[in-house]
């Protein structure tokens, strides 16, 4: 299990690769990756992401462990990004193998949903008109229940 | 104990952190104190529907007990991924 929470950029194509060759007979290996995008209608200019340092590593811990216990899973890695980000920029990424693919697919989905509403992290939008804190969707609540 | 604020949390009330020092029995009797502080308090805490709380790094509730806790975090729900 890696799990690094950090300001700087990661490269998506050497962590892939870097995670893919450290595994061992596994046959799958499943990537997600959150892209800072547009608003429909403002222009964005700056997300800040801030986060509960030492929580946030712990819960992710916990998220990931809970993948662990669920799934047949080699291994597990989650970056994810705070500070200023811009768009396009990468925000975070978790990657999942397995032996087979449904396992790294299941668990890949499962971090995600977690991650999204139980790891201490905010977003605030920063546009040509306004800066926002990014509201909780119900719906990333809901997901939570179908595992 | 350390409260810690985050987001719009932490803008309302004007601190990421502070020293309180309270027999508060629970978190809700935290939250109680603190309103009758000072407006930013009572507003920050105006709708608890809308906050979270961790108490020593852990989601928690409300009605959490708070002996010999070390840290308390009040905040939004989350928006990571």
């Amino acid at each position: 299990m890696d799990i690094r929470v950090q300001a700087e950029p990661f490269d998506l194509g050497a962590e892939t690769n870097a995670f893919a060759a450290r595994q061992s007979g596994m046959g799958a290996v499943v990537t997600f990756t959150g892209i800072v995008r547009d608003l429909d209608n403002d222009v964005l200019d700056v997300m800040e992401i801030e986060h509960y340092p030492g929580m946030t590593e712990k819960a992710l811990e916990k998220i990931a462990s809970q993948a662990h216990e669920r799934w047949d899973i080699g291994d597990i890695l989650i970056i994810h990004r705070h500070g200023s980000l811009r768009p396009d920029d990468l925000i975070m990424m978790v990657a999942t193998s397995s032996r087979h693919r449904a396992d790294a697919f299941q668990a890949a989905e499962f971090l995600m949903d977690f991650l999204k509403s139980r790891a201490p992290f905010w977003k605030k939008e920063k546009t040509n008109v306004s800066t926002d804190w990014v509201a909780a969707k119900s719906k990333d609540e809901d997901a939570l229940k179908r595992w | 104990m350390d409260v810690l604020y985050f987001a719009w949390v932490r803008e309302r009330i004007g601190a990421p952190k502070e020293r309180v020092e309270t027999n508060a029995a629970t978190v809700m009797d935290l939250v109680n104190e603190l309103r009758t502080r000072e407006e930013r308090y009572a507003a920050a805490f105006a709708d608890l529907s809308a906050l979270r709380v961790a108490v020593d790094q852990e989601l928690s509730d409300f009605d959490a007990p708070l002996k010999d806790v070390r840290e308390v975090a009040f905040f939004p729900p989350m928006t990571g991924g």
